[in-house]
């Protein structure tokens, strides 16, 4: 028993550091006095100033987080819908294509439908004179993407409860409509709560679909990193990571909070 | 309940099904590059034959699936014992581990694969750690290497390893093994003959969640490969943005969609199963 207690626990110490001692170290050298984030020359915060006072930066930081606010609210509303249909509709002509289409997203390469997305921008450009590529077209290819994480969470949480609080709303008169509002989404709220902040991360995160459709003027803070960090490593990257590190551990507490929570 | 099945199945439809269908058809034309976009429609398969006749893309084709499939194999290898050790752990302290593990994919991707540049370059941290434990003599560069390209992939598709795993390992009873021990088996029996054919639905998807990603993974070879580093992902990226071969491009991704499509019917068949029986 002693020996396979050892096995456990030296198994998780060397899985944790490797999932952390980088992560750990990137926090680290983001307060190194030194350009080289191989050597550490001394504490400093010239990187965290540099980081803040990077007009780029922080205009790319700022239309990201526009974007991952648009994106994350259309998937909830649309995935809460694939979600809810796949739940509580078990019949409709074209389920089995629905069903796929709903889940496809998740283990699309993300290159294959970067490219897709790319080619129906450009054609209903030159046959309908828009969307012009940029804000729209990022927002359209996020929400699209992030369809599927949200309904699955959703679909995962309605099969948690049956349908008999539903009905019981609608023999006592509530129409369909009613019930949904006052039994239904009270009880699978956390779900959307906590598909709403994947879907947020995930559009904030996005670097590959992104970069095709973003268009010449948009520059999202992914494609910001993404070029900075082609020329080599620079330790603003480093602050900025630790910032994101930070914003990362208080969503992922507070979805965790919303979803054990039971009514 | 019609418009609620309606609206996504209509913004699926028009986002995602319908830009599959051009690029099937942009794959049929040629290049043109003086006009835009860079496109002539036409009705040739040229741009497929190249792909599975030049050199260069069968060994991209072919590098791609050996990395992903080695690096999948290696991320079974690491995440299994840590899913199996959370399996085990006190039921107090499992969702905090398992939290552990789900933490670092709300960071950045881009950022956890920014994080080996600067520790695997020629003077970082594990190279110096090599030359000081004395493993190596002269350990080179692995940054730009196809180790450094196995190391970000396993590195960054850990969780969807281990999550998986720990989903079939946290059902299994610990009876079934109890009765093995009884009726004679080993641990080493038991761990085979109970344990294993038990957890095969959490490896199926556990694999297929990191193996579909890893063979079009653009972000991996481009900052962690060197120059040389031949996967299809970085392939399509190139021809589309540098060479502004559209044309070829979404040949590529046809041919990408094709060879992906056995693994995601299977993943998706799993999924739709285990969720309906939750």
């Amino acid at each position: 028993m002693a020996a396979r207690a050892r096995f456990a626990f030296t198994v998780l110490a060397f899985g944790y550091a490797f999932l952390y001692l980088p992560i750990a170290l990137v926090i680290v050298y983001s307060f190194n006095d030194s350009r080289l984030v191989t050597v550490w020359a001394g504490f400093s915060t010239k990187w965290w100033s540099a980081l803040f006072a990077n007009e780029a930066m922080l205009s790319a930081a700022w239309l990201s987080l526009r974007i991952a606010f648009v994106s994350a609210t259309a998937a909830a509303l649309i995935g809460l819908a694939a979600g809810y249909a796949l739940a509580r509709a078990p019949r409709f002509p074209g389920r089995t294509l629905f069903g796929s289409l709903v889940i496809a997203p998740m283990v699309m390469p993300e290159i294959v439908m970067g490219i897709a997305m790319l080619l129906l921008f450009v054609g209903s450009d030159s046959l309908l004179g828009g969307p012009q590529r940029g804000f729209l077209t990022i927002v359209i290819a996020h929400t699209t993407f992030a369809i599927a994480f949200v309904a699955v969470v959703v679909q995962a949480r309605l099969a948690d409860f049956d349908r008999s609080l539903e009905e019981a709303a609608m023999d006592l008169g509530a129409t369909p409509w009613t019930a949904f509002l006052t039994v239904t989404l009270p009880m699978i709220a956390p779900a959307v709560a906590s598909g709403w902040l994947l879907a947020f991360t995930l559009s904030l995160d996005d670097l590959v679909l992104t970069q095709f459709v973003a268009g010449a003027q948009s520059q999202t803070l992914p494609m910001q990193v993404y070029s900075s960090v082609r020329l080599g490593v620079d330790p603003q990257i480093n602050a900025l990571a630790t910032l994101i590190v930070i914003v990362a551990v208080l969503a992922l507490t507070t979805s965790g909070w919303l979803t054990r929570r039971r009514i | 309940m019609r418009l609620v099945i309606a609206l996504p199945y209509a913004w699926l439809g028009i986002f995602f099904l319908l830009p599959f269908g051009l690029v099937l058809a942009i794959a049929l034309g040629s290049a043109a590059p003086d006009s835009a976009p860079p496109v002539t429609l036409g009705l040739s398969l040229k741009n497929f034959a190249l792909l599975l006749s030049d050199d260069l893309y069968v060994a991209a084709w072919l590098g791609s699936l050996r990395i992903a499939a080695t690096s999948t194999l290696a991320a079974l290898l690491l995440g299994y014992p840590m899913a199996y050790a959370i399996a085990r752990a006190d039921p107090r302290w499992r969702p905090i581990l398992l939290m552990a593990v789900i933490l670092p994919f709300w960071t950045s991707f881009l950022i956890r694969v920014y994080a080996w540049m600067g520790l695997l370059a020629s003077n970082g941290l594990v190279n110096q750690f090599l030359r000081w434990s004395g493993l190596v003599g002269d350990p080179g560069t692995i940054l730009g290497t196809e180790w450094a390209i196995h190391l970000g992939i396993v590195y960054a598709y850990l969780p969807f390893m281990v999550l998986p795993l720990y989903a079939a390992l946290e059902k299994l009873d610990g009876g079934l093994l109890e009765a093995a021990a009884d009726l004679g088996a080993n641990p080493v029996v038991a761990f085979l003959t109970v344990t294993l054919p038990l957890s095969l639905p959490g490896i199926v998807a556990g694999c297929l969640l990191v193996f579909i990603p890893a063979v079009g993974e653009f972000v991996i070879p481009d900052l962690l490969g060197g120059t040389g580093t031949l996967m299809i992902g970085k392939v399509l990226w190139d021809e589309f943005f540098l060479n502004a071969d559209w044309p070829l491009a979404a040949a590529v991704a046809v041919c990408l969609l094709l060879l992906l499509l056995g693994p995601i019917a299977l993943f998706q068949r799993q999924q739709a199963r285990s969720l309906e029986r939750p």
